[in-house]
């Protein structure tokens, strides 16, 4: 019997612990994921320190889990991916601390993925990637057009210069009292009201692929505060709508200007962000409408948020590229695609 | 029994190979604190030097703390991810133990406390004392104040030994409130740690029960949760993480 592909992957960069057991690339087998969001809520955003402490009390319940799951034994890896970067250092570190454990224990090669990387390939789970491709990548901590030429040579174009948009929407959630995180409150507000508070939209007809969500957020507060010294009620659906409203003029405008650019097979979505309901309805409508030739897809909403299967699918393809780190491996957590 | 033995609780990383109480080879690096590139590698290092392989392991000793928080966390995640995938024992001791042990066994019936510094005029110390071979707590390990500790040996008023991370600044408080008497401060050659010595505390130590739950001993909240739970008396949870 010919052996097979599978990938055991961490992910820790950020504030879920996950571990993943992905066979050829696309299919999953196990995809643990444990959250912290419960501890950093009280606090209105992820605190680095607790972060860590709490990926240190899962990893191993997480690795032994994602094995049980997917019925595999180390004897039957391939090799251990991990994410190494960005993402917060003391997070990222217990992630690459125990990959490089489990792949010197049992002599399996080391995969090092960018997480980034990983969030495109959280579309790798909808359908084969046909090159060339590009990627929106948006989270609380990223915002990102990436050109994808070929396979794995990725290419930014453009980038937020401030705030992410999930940033924006956590900042923006505080001021209306909806507890971090709030993009999906948010969203749903929005489809409850109309965008009557027109806010700016940053950038969006400058010539290039930037974006900045720091005006908006100002513009924002400023109303709300505005509004509240002269004893004046907000509709808080509307706020929300207006918001979201900016937010993805922005994104969809940028995204299809950059389409104009660079034609594409494939458009992907994907990261935290990529879950909201208003962004994925947008971009469906303005591809079909302005560059009908080209494919979007989007990650599936379960894997938009932080995990190890796209680790995994990202890894596959990395391993496939001979990308391989030693034990030396260190996280870098300002690393870029 | 082949124990593997690692400590990068501090600025020190040490690791050791260690076969019935005989050390066959070890590694000590104080010039760096980026742990994470150095502790692997230098395990492979000393494992190819030995000839073992990784399955031919029987025990990991880890030092679990006090210590720098990502420190700690280094060789903790590594300890105890490697003994849960080579399905082998865990023991863990603590990180002020390993300096105080090889000085507690060359004078037994003396009290000898540990000091790491941790930041801002606070330690991390702990106290142990040989007896019959055996090394027991004299002084439970904790997060103070040098002022509170400093009480604590004058109120204890027998001679002590100190050993550890002591800073000219803490030598100059113990020699201004401490009673001259009452401590003797060991060179700081005698206080780098060592993972052989580690090994031999932990060689006879009770093993980890549950693998899973073994975290590091941190001796402090972070600021954060310390500041909530002030907000919140009472309020905290068994666990604030979760499945998905
Ligand atoms: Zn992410």
């Amino acid at each position: 019997m010919a052996k097979r592909n599978l990938i055991l992957a961490f992910e820790s960069s950020c504030d879920e612990t996950s571990v993943a057991v992905i066979e050829d690339g696309h299919k999953i087998l196990s995809n643990i994921i444990a959250t912290q969001i419960d501890s950093h809520k009280r606090f209105g955003g992820v605190v680095p320190e607790v972060a860590s402490r709490h990926h240190i009390e899962q990893v191993t319940r997480c690795l032994n889990e994602a094995l049980e799951e997917a019925n595999v034994t180390y004897d039957d890896l391939t090799a251990v991916a991990v994410t190494y970067g960005p993402g917060l250092v003391g997070s990222l570190l217990v992630g690459v601390t125990a990959a490089k454990a489990v792949a010197w224990a049992h002599q399996l090669p080391l995969i090092p993925v960018n997480h980034m990387a990983g969030h495109i390939y959280a579309a790798r789970f909808v359908s084969e990637f046909h090159f060339p491709q590009m990627a929106l990548l948006v989270s609380g901590g990223h915002t990102e057009i990436v050109y994808i030429e070929d396979e794995y040579h990725f290419q930014i174009l453009g980038e937020t210069r401030d705030d992410a948009a999930g940033e924006a929407y956590d900042k923006i959630g505080r001021v209306l009292g909806v507890t971090y995180p709030a993009g999906k409150v948010i969203d749903d507000w929005a489809h409850e009201g109309n965008d009557t508070y027109h806010f700016p939209r940053a950038m969006e007809k400058e010539n290039n692929f930037d974006f900045s969500f720091s005006g908006l957020k100002s513009a924002f507060i400023n109303t709300v505060h505005n509004a509240e010294q002269r004893d004046d009620e907000l509709n808080k659906y509307d706020l929300a709508s207006s918001f979201q409203q900016s937010v993805v003029d922005v994104l969809a405008e940028k995204v299809m200007r950059a389409l104009d650019q660079y034609p594409v097979d494939q458009l992907i979505l994907a990261g935290g962000v990529a879950a909201n309901a208003g962004l994925r309805d947008r971009l469906e409508r303005d591809i079909e409408t302005l560059h009908p030739q080209t494919t979007l897809i989007k990650a599936p909403l379960k894997l938009c948020g932080d995990n190890a299967a796209m680790i995994g699918a990202a890894g596959y393809v990395a391993y496939n590229h001979h990308i391989l780190a030693d034990m030396d491996l260190n996280a870098v957590p300002g690393l870029e695609l | 029994m082949k124990i593997l033995a690692i400590d990068t609780s501090n600025h020190p990383l040490s690791i050791a190979l260690v076969e019935d109480q005989q050390m066959l080879c070890e590694t000590t690096l104080n010039l760096t604190k980026n742990h994470s590139i150095f502790v692997m590698p230098t395990i492979d290092q000393l494992m190819k030097i030995a000839g073992w392989r990784p399955t031919d392991l029987d025990r990991i000793v880890v030092a679990k703390g006090p210590g720098s928080y990502t420190g700690v966390r280094i060789a903790v995640t590594t300890a105890k991810t490697l003994a849960d995938t080579l399905d082998i024992d865990l023991v863990g001791v603590s990180s002020l133990e390993v300096v105080a042990a090889p000085i507690a066994q060359t004078e037994p019936d003396r009290p000898v406390v540990t000091i790491f510094n941790a930041r801002r005029n606070n330690v991390f110390a702990g106290g142990y004392m040989a007896h019959d071979g055996k090394i027991n707590t004299w002084l439970d390990q904790r997060h103070t104040s040098l002022d509170e500790l400093v009480k604590e040996i004058n109120q204890r008023g027998v001679q002590v030994y100190l050993v550890g991370e002591i800073t000219d600044d803490f030598k100059q408080i113990i020699h201004d409130e401490v009673e001259p008497k009452l401590v003797k401060i060991v060179p700081q050659s005698l206080g780098i740690p060592s993972a052989y010595q580690l090994a031999l505390i932990g060689e006879n130590a009770e093993p980890v029960k549950q693998l899973d739950e073994f975290i590091p001993d941190y001796l402090c909240i972070t600021e954060a949760e310390f500041n909530w739970q002030k907000k919140h008396p009472g309020e905290s949870k068994e666990s604030y993480v979760r499945e998905v």
